[in-house]
Order: structure tokens, then sequence, then C-alpha cells
């Protein structure tokens, strides 16, 4: 008899019941359009700026007309870095800095403007996933129009220092843009504090809907517009609001931050440990990624040598395990994910990635059958490999992996 | 990954995993780089007829799917037989693959003909007159 353990919630999490709650009514009765007169659009609009206020609240915003609603975080993201090189605030500045670990929805927006003629540097990370700072120190202009680094990686969970980077940022007069998709309602954000001046985040990681985002824009930055029409979000992010869906945002981001935001997530942080000292404890050669002290409190990734991750996935679903993976295989692609080719680990060991995130809906009991149900799949599939030998991985780029372990 | 049944039934139970301690030929193809390395283990008899394969496969659930159904094919077969395996003829065997995963019956392909090459080098016969190659495709396996 199987149990069905979700452990893998940096790629989405269940909605909550509260929030199911709060968007029902802006579903069925209070279904007006937000830019209509009458009673129930203006319920709607009401809503909307209740919701506004929470996200602002959130993160610690001056005022809540800092906050754009949008499709999602990826939206966010190319709200933030095309409106701004592309609008008035930049005054032509074009040199854009971002790193080698972002999100497709960062890299992809940078890549793009490269081949318009913006100027791109991708800063490296150390092993652990840190931006280099020295790097970014040497590579910032007058020139530099935005430093676009995110909060938290989604891979390997490691946090970045946002406090430094927005003040170096600022230094040259360039704005700092943070990615916190999976940073918001996983760790302490407050964007006047750590000097953010625009900031991506969205509902769906911190048990909100999917489909809906929110891009936090400092006062006095002007942005050029992605979706032109009919001028909602200040002609931002044109297009009939998403009413239940901010409303789920605004329910789901209060529910996970300030007070709440410690009471969860050191209960899943102590989740986290234990499943990551029960995995590393039963498997060997095993090699853990990421910081392990400035982490996502949910985040646990892996690599395992001498197998393949997509494989690791498919048979930990037969298991009623829900995990990720950075393999080649995984993402039909030839390179392992980008995250891990930046943090240095080899081709060969990087296929063998697992990232499994826990949330505050994960039980002890979970985490137990969770090393239990890996460590038994690892097995298996090292009895199935060619370079799984006698107890040992028998790979030249592994025995390159063990002695850099050992400083 | 939209896998066929055939190819979730091949990869949760394996036919013929492991190796043969006394193999007739061995072959391995790919590398660990790439993400994926087969190896095949050949027990053939006087007369030329595969009396056991078993493989070990590092790679992905397409890549344990095609190595499975591989060596099921061509076990009990000869080896003339065996060469004329295609990689299409696997896949098809497995009711079919995703097209980013059809170099795996590719591989599944040349582990065979790799071992069937190693048994030919062992018998003192010269492998690329009978297969065309010499089947040294360790070394020629980055590209898909």
């Amino acid at each position: 008899m199987n149990r069905f353990v979700y452990a893998d919630n940096a790629a989405t999490t269940p909605m909550s019941e509260s929030v199911y709650e709060a968007m029902k009514p802006y579903l069925t009765e209070f279904y007006g359009n937000p830019s209509s007169l009458y009673r129930i659009g203006r319920e709607a609009h009401r809503a909307i700026e209740g919701a506004r206020k929470k996200v602002a609240a959130a993160i610690g915003a001056a005022e809540p007309k800092e906050i754009i609603f949008t499709g999602g975080g990826s939206q966010a993201d190319n709200l933030a870095i095309r409106g701004y090189v592309k609008g008035r605030s930049a005054r032509g500045r074009k040199h854009i800095i971002t790193s080698k670990i972002e999100h497709h929805a960062v890299l992809y927006t940078c890549e793009a403007l490269e081949k318009e003629g913006y100027p791109v540097t991708y800063l490296d990370v150390d092993s652990e996933g840190h931006v280099d700072l020295e790097q970014l120190k040497a590579a910032i202009s007058d020139q530099t129009a935005i430093v676009t680094i995110m909060a938290a990686n989604n891979e390997v969970g490691t946090i970045q220092d946002l406090k430094a980077i927005g003040e170096i940022a600022h230094a040259h007069g360039a704005v700092f843009h943070t990615d916190a998709v999976q940073a918001v309602g996983h760790m302490h954000i407050n964007v006047q504090e750590m000097g953010i001046d625009l900031l991506s985040l969205s509902g769906h990681k911190f048990r909100g809907p999917k489909g809906i985002g929110a891009l936090y824009l400092r006062k006095g930055i002007a942005l050029d517009p992605l979706v032109h029409g009919g001028g909602q979000e200040r002609g931002l992010a044109s297009g009939t609001e998403n009413v239940a869906g901010i409303i789920g945002l605004g329910q789901a981001i209060e529910d996970a931050t300030g007070a709440n935001l410690d009471e969860k997530m050191g209960y899943v942080k102590k989740l986290t440990d234990r499943l990551t000292k029960g995995i590393m404890d039963n498997i060997p050669y095993t090699h853990y990624t990421g910081d392990p002290i400035n982490r996502l409190p949910g985040t646990a990734s892996f690599v395992f040598e001498a197998i393949e991750g997509e494989g690791l996935i498919l048979r930990l679903d037969l298991a009623g395990i829900c995990g990720s993976t950075g393999s080649a295989c995984s993402t039909g692609s030839l390179d392992p994910s980008h995250v891990l080719m930046a943090i240095g680990l080899p081709h060969e060991i990087a296929h063998g990635s697992l990232r499994l995130t826990l949330g505050e809906q994960n039980t002890e009991e979970d985490v137990d059958y969770l090393i239990e149900k890996v460590t038994e799949v690892v097995a298996t599939l090292r009895e199935m490999s060619p370079v799984w030998v006698d107890g040992k991985p028998d790979m030249s780029a592994a025995c390159d992996l063990h002695h850099e372990h050992h400083h | 990954m939209d896998y066929s049944d055939k190819v979730f039934d091949h990869f949760t139970n394996p036919r013929n995993v492991g190796e043969i301690e006394d193999a007739s030929g061995v072959g391995e193809v790919g590398n660990a780089k790439c993400g994926d390395i087969m190896k095949i283990y050949l027990k053939v008899s006087d007369d030329g007829i595969i009396e056991d394969v078993k493989f070990k496969t590092f790679g992905c659930g397409a890549a344990i799917a095609t190595s499975s159904m591989a060596t099921e094919l061509v076990k009990g077969k000869s080896l003339e037989e065996a060469l004329k395996l295609t990689n299409q003829a696997v896949a098809e065997a497995l009711d079919g693959l995703p097209p980013v995963k059809m170099h795996c019956s590719v591989l599944a392909e040349e582990a065979l003909r790799s071992a069937i090459a190693d048994y030919y080098r062992k018998q003192g016969k010269d492998p690329e007159a009978l297969l065309g190659c010499s089947c040294d495709c360790s070394s020629c396996h980055c590209e898909h």
C-alpha cells in the first residue's frame, strides 16, 4: 500500500482551503468587470484593492499602488526587465547584469534583449550558488540600466545577499530587480530595507492559485508596458483583471508571510533537515547541492552518482512520490540544468540530480517515507547501472569530485 | 514525457538485467557525459545462437526500456538475425518512443552490434567485414 507524498513544492503548491474559500465569491457572485460602474463591478474592484494592500504589506512596500498584478511570475519578470530597459527611467542606459542561475523567464528575456542590441553580463556563481559580488562590482558601470538577480534559486535553494547587490546597483545609478518567485512566503522580504526596486512574485508558489503574480515597482520608476489595451494595472498589464486569482493571491500571501512565515517555515525547515540527514546518511556517493545554511527552508537537493534523474523520478512516481530532477533527459535537451552546470557539477554527476521540496502540508511520516523510498530506488537503479561497480561509482568525473570534496 | 505503456512496463520491470560472467561478447556504448551508457553481455552457442543476453544501463526511462526490449528481441536468435535488428524495430516493439528519445533505441542497436563485434573479434574474425564498421561506438556518441 503506497502513500502519496507531494514533495515538489518548488514546482507548485496545493491551493489552501482558505485561499479557495476567499476566491469562490469572485467566481460566482461578484463576477462583474472591475471597470464597470454597477455594484458587482465595484465589489470586484474593491476586493482587488484589498488584495493589493495585502501584497504590499507582505513585502514591505511603501504604498499599495506599487503593486502591479500580472499573469504570473514569468510575466512579472518580462515586464520588469524589458519594461525597464525600454522605458523612460533607463534614460538610455542599455547594459543588463544578471546571473547564470536565473529562471528562464529572466535568462531568455535577457537573451532576447541581447539580440536587440542590449549588452548583457551573466555573472558566475560559486559552488554553492552565490553570485560573485566582486564580478558584479567589476562589471557594473554608468551604462548599466538594471541588475536582475534572483532572491533564491529554484533548484538548489541558495539565497542571495540581496541587500549587498542592491547597494552595488544603486552606487552606479542602476535599479535592482529580483525574481523572488521562490522566495516570497518562504523567507522574510522587505523591499525597502533590502534596497529592491522591482520584485517578481507568483501566487502558486505559496498555496495561491496559478496564473496570477505581481510585480513590485518602486514609486517613481516608469516602465514600458508589455501589453497594450484597456489600461488596467496602471497601463502596464492591460486586460480585464483575473479577479478571483488576485483575491486568492492576496489571501495566500497574507497566510504565508508575517508571523505565519516563522511558524510555518520553522516547521518546514525541521522536516527538510530530517530529510537531508536521512538521505545523506543512508545513500553513499551522494552530494548535497546549494548553500547548506542560507537556503530556502523547504528545499533539499542532491545528486546521486552513477544514476540518471529521469529514471529516478519515474520510479519514485510509482512509489507515490512527486519530486523533480535537473537531468538532461528530463528537459529534452543535451545538457543537465544550467544551474547545476553553473555551480560546477560535471555533466556525468549532474544527470543524477534530485530535488525534493517540502511544504507546510508535509509530515514527519512523509519525510520518513521519502527517505526509505529514495534509498530503495537509488539502490535499484545503481544495480542496473554499468558505472556502478562493486558498490562504488566507476566514473572518472566522479573521482575528481571526490578529491575536491575532501578539502 | 509521453511514454507508451510498453515503455513503462519495460522500464518498471526490465527484462535481462545483469551481467554474464563468462560472456562470449560484451559491448558498451554511450558515455556518462551525455547521460546514457548501455552495456550488453552475450552468451553465444557454438552454432551461433544467442543463448543468453544481459544488460546494464545508466540512463533515462527510455534507455532502460530500449535495452530491455532489445535483449528480449534477440534472445534465442542467431547472430545473423540479431544483426538485422534496427533501432526502428526496437522502438516499434515498444509502441513508439517520443522523438527526443529515439537516440535511446539507436544506442540499444549499437550496444548489441558492439557486443556481436566483440564476439567476432574473440573468435579471431574481423568484425568490420561482417558489420561494416568496427563498432567502436563508445567514442562517437555525443551528437544526439
